[in-house]
């Protein structure tokens, strides 16, 4: 029994955990976002790499894309991060109807970036030929240009998507009362997603818009 | 740092001892968040798809043995595959890509890494079960259908893939080369899907590894296999991420015409081939560094000494994993891609052979002069070097860009392939199922019947797969429907039927396994330490109960220590405290944050 007696005797796990305090779920997502990461690099990358090979294919920006309406709409996700942190600054002062109102807040902006890029999506489509598909695309540059774009911008899209759906329950959780200043995880955990989703955009906004 | 941040929600877990809620069936057996059910899911799935894969395999030497002839019991399958028995060259196609695939993706990777990561992560850092639970449910169930639709994709209208299990563009891009349009689509959204379940079981590793080992278990006290499947974790975490990227890509080309891979409306096929094998070469060093930390523990406990060298096994499992994220374009060398850079390729892939050599060493050193025991699980394992040094010295033959020319994709290649994935991986997986056994069924394995089955399968393996080299140094060219009608491989016949007869053999011989894994699941129970181990996987009953150990287990000493010089017994387990220790070298209380 001497072992159970060690046992009892210890608080916790052994002092040599190279991250210690990180608790377990916060280090899942982390551990996540670093395969998140690498998605993204695969989508990215094929882009930069398709468009360093074939420059005909692609138009110079703002000639197909809509920059000035994407720079609002990138405007608008910077600004949910920033009620993301404001949420998590209000859960961790007990301020129960800031973290309810900020995660509202963030759900809004993220919902409406959303909406936003489907309303470019379709004006693309209409009006300038800009689809993803080879045989039907019929805006300037060629068919690459089409694909890569969707398929980067939908994914990160799907994320965004995503990241409202997991915020919808946040906060559903919240006004049960789920979280409190001493029990963070679900808000602190989406948190870093979301963030990490904002990062992604601006990594594309500048790579697919501005260059 | 927050303050409202919980120091750590492993106190909260359940160990056994305060735990004795009954589960119903469902959630028991079928629904269950026990790392150690969900190990025995995965273990029979893979095994079901292991099986799968070898028929295949079968009806692939057939056609190579006894081309145009009909296949005994073949006229059992439609007329769209082989007509009479005799294998049509579309369903040859597609037998060699879904060979590949369910043995590559739905055996020997969730054997590996689904069972064994499964079995020895909680157990081997002394955690009461994985971080997440129930994420680590979702991914046996997204294995599941995705083996499905593979297994589907045999029944759709133009037959499964037949592009390679490489799937490379412009081939599987459009169903215009092959035939097959959604056999091909099934293939890939199946892969997808299966990624998702991968990443969701390495996210559960790391964190368990990182966060959840007990007192005392420091990094350079964890057993080799549960370094191996840390390691291996964070390379699917890192690779499968890309390949799911490519995968997308490739289905977007096949279902909505986008132009990533097609080269008629201006893509590139040869971005898939980088996107592949950036994915691909990782890939490789998942199926076989698990292998390496289950060789590991086998070979030190049958040799009854410590792993010889086990900072430097630890740093040669990291060496390979990095070295394997800078080597992917030796697959691609003649792909056209510039000398030089073939040149630099070349260099990183032979590096590689450094790490894999000292881990070959120290096995060697591990059994020099050890008290051996020639039980099945050590006969496997040395099986298991033997062969690998064979398939690990083919590699540096293929890296060598002169020699790649005369040997890229022939039989040359798939000798080294089968020499490290079933000498290599399969033997490491016979031996880790006979060692755990116990820690899975709480039953062990008919040890005569066991070494009967090593030494058929070691003997038949080398007769099949030996010759191979010969045929691709002649030129033999791998997934050729009927390599005879050239005359240049005419007379390479006899020696394929040779090949084929022995595959069959080969086959039949794996049914003692079969028999023997059966039949001991009904033999005598077994205490918890059978092999006389040190881990903490033996400290607790076999199986062990739901929440594995009844209070948090604290550790003392490494995972090796056999045979240790004045001490009563041969082995002494990790949770043995030690009486001559300084107390600074005994765990303490952690610091405070």
């Amino acid at each position: 029994m001497e072992s159970h007696a060690a046992a009892v005797d210890l608080p916790g796990r052994q002092p040599e955990i190279a991250l210690e305090g990180v608790y377990t779920k916060k280090l899942g997502m982390w551990i996540f976002l670093l395969s998140e990461v690498m998605f993204f690099t695969s989508l990215i990358g094929a882009y930069v790499i398709l468009r360093f090979a074939n420059p005909e294919h692609f138009a110079l920006p703002g000639e197909v894309l809509n920059v000035p309406l994407t720079a609002i709409n990138t405007f608008v996700l910077i600004c949910s991060s920033v009620s993301m942190v404001k949420a998590f600054a209000a859960l961790q002062n007990g301020d129960q109807k800031g973290l309810q109102l900020w995660l509202l807040v963030t759900i809004a902006l993220g919902s409406a970036f959303v909406g936003v890029q489907i309303y470019e999506y379709v004006q693309l489509a209409a009006h300038e030929g800009f689809v993803p598909s080879a045989d039907l695309y019929a805006a300037e540059g060629g068919p690459l240009y089409g694909s890569t774009f969707y398929v980067m911008t939908g994914f990160h899209g799907t994320h965004v998507t995503l990241g409202v759906l997991a915020l919808i329950f946040v906060l559903i959780q919240a006004r049960k009362g789920a979280y409190t200043p001493e029990n963070v995880g679900g808000v602190e955990i989406v948190g870093l997603y979301w963030h990490f989703v904002d990062l992604v955009w601006i990594v594309l906004f500048t790579i697919v818009y501005l260059i | 740092m927050s303050v409202s941040a919980p120091t750590t929600d492993f106190d909260l877990l359940p160990f056994a001892g305060e735990h004795h809620e009954e589960l119903p069936f469902l959630r028991k057996y079928i629904f269950s968040t026990d790392h150690k059910v969900i190990a025995r899911q995965f273990l029979f799935l893979s095994l079901f798809f292991l099986v799968v894969g070898g028929l295949l395999a079968a009806m692939i030497r057939w056609q190579l043995g006894f081309p145009g002839q009909p296949m005994p019991g073949g006229d059992v399958l439609p007329d769209t595959m082989a007509p009479g028995g005799i294998i049509l060259p579309e369903f040859y196609n597609a037998l060699v890509t879904m060979h590949a695939t369910f043995m590559i993706f739905f055996a020997i990777m969730p054997l590996l890494v689904g069972v064994f990561g499964n079995l020895l992560i909680p157990l081997q850092v002394g955690a009461p079960d994985m971080a997440f639970p129930r994420l680590n449910m979702a991914s046996f169930w997204l294995a599941v259908p995705a083996g499905v639709l593979m297994l589907a994709s045999f029944a759709v209208e133009g037959g499964a893939s037949g592009a390679g299990w490489t799937a490379y563009a412009p081939l599987s891009a459009s169903g215009e080369w092959t035939g097959v349009y959604l056999g091909q689509q099934l293939w890939l959204a199946s892969l997808f899907i299966l990624g998702f379940s991968s990443i969701a079981g390495s996210v559960n590793y790391v964190t368990t590894v990182i966060n959840m080992r007990a007192p005392g278990l420091t990094w350079l006290r964890l057993p080799l296999a549960t370094w191996a499947l840390f390691i291996t974790a964070w390379l699917i975490l890192l690779a499968m991420p890309i390949l799911a990227g490519a995968l997308i890509m490739l289905l977007f080309d096949q279902t909505i015409g986008t132009a990533f891979f097609r080269p008629e409306v201006g893509g590139e096929p040869l971005l898939w081939q980088h996107l592949f094998w950036y994915f691909g070469h990782p890939e490789v060093y998942i199926l076989i560094v698990p292998a390496m930390g289950i060789a590991s523990e086998v070979v030190s406990n049958g040799s009854r000494k410590p792993v010889f060298g086990y900072h430097s096994m630890v740093l040669a499992i990291c060496g390979i994993a990095f070295l394997g994220w800078i080597v992917w374009g030796h697959h691609m060398f003649m792909s056209g891609m510039n000398p030089m850079l073939g040149t630099t390729f070349m260099v990183t892939t032979m590096l590689i052979a450094v790490p894999s050599a000292i881990k070959v060493f120290n096995w060697l050193g591990t059994m020099w002069k050890g008290n051996i025991h020639l039980h099945t699980p050590f006969l496997h394992g040395a099986g298991f070097v033997s062969l690998f040094i064979v398939g690990g010295l083919s590699g540096v033959f293929m890296a060598a860009t002169p020699v790649d020319i005369q040997i890229h994709d022939t039989y040359f290649i798939v000798a080294h392939i089968h020499y490290v994935l079933f000498g290599g991986s399969l033997l490491a997986i016979f031996a880790g199922i006979t060692f755990w056994y116990p820690k899975f069924f709480g039953r062990i394995m008919n040890e005569f019947w066991g070494k009967v089955h090593f030494v058929l399968t070691f003997i038949l393996y080398n007769v099949v797969f030996f010759p191979m080299h010969s045929l691709g140094v002649q030129g033999m060219m791998r997934r050729l429907y009927d390599p005879y009608q050239y005359e240049i491989f005419a007379d390479m016949l006899p020696l394929n039927r040779f090949i084929s007869i022995a595959l069959f053999g080969l086959v039949v011989v794996q049914v003692i396994f079969a028999l023997n894994f059966i039949l001991s699941l009904w033999s005598k129970k077994v205490g918890p330490n059978p092999w006389k181990a040190n881990s903490l996987e033996w400290a607790v009953p076999s199986p062990p109960p739901h929440g594995n150990f009844q209070h948090m287990p604290v550790v003392y000493r490494g995972p090796y220590e056999y045979s240790l010089p004045g001490a009563d017994e041969d082995y002494i387990l990790q949770t043995e405290p030690d009486e001559k220790a300084a107390p600074a070298e005994r765990p303490v209380e952690p610091a405070t944050r």
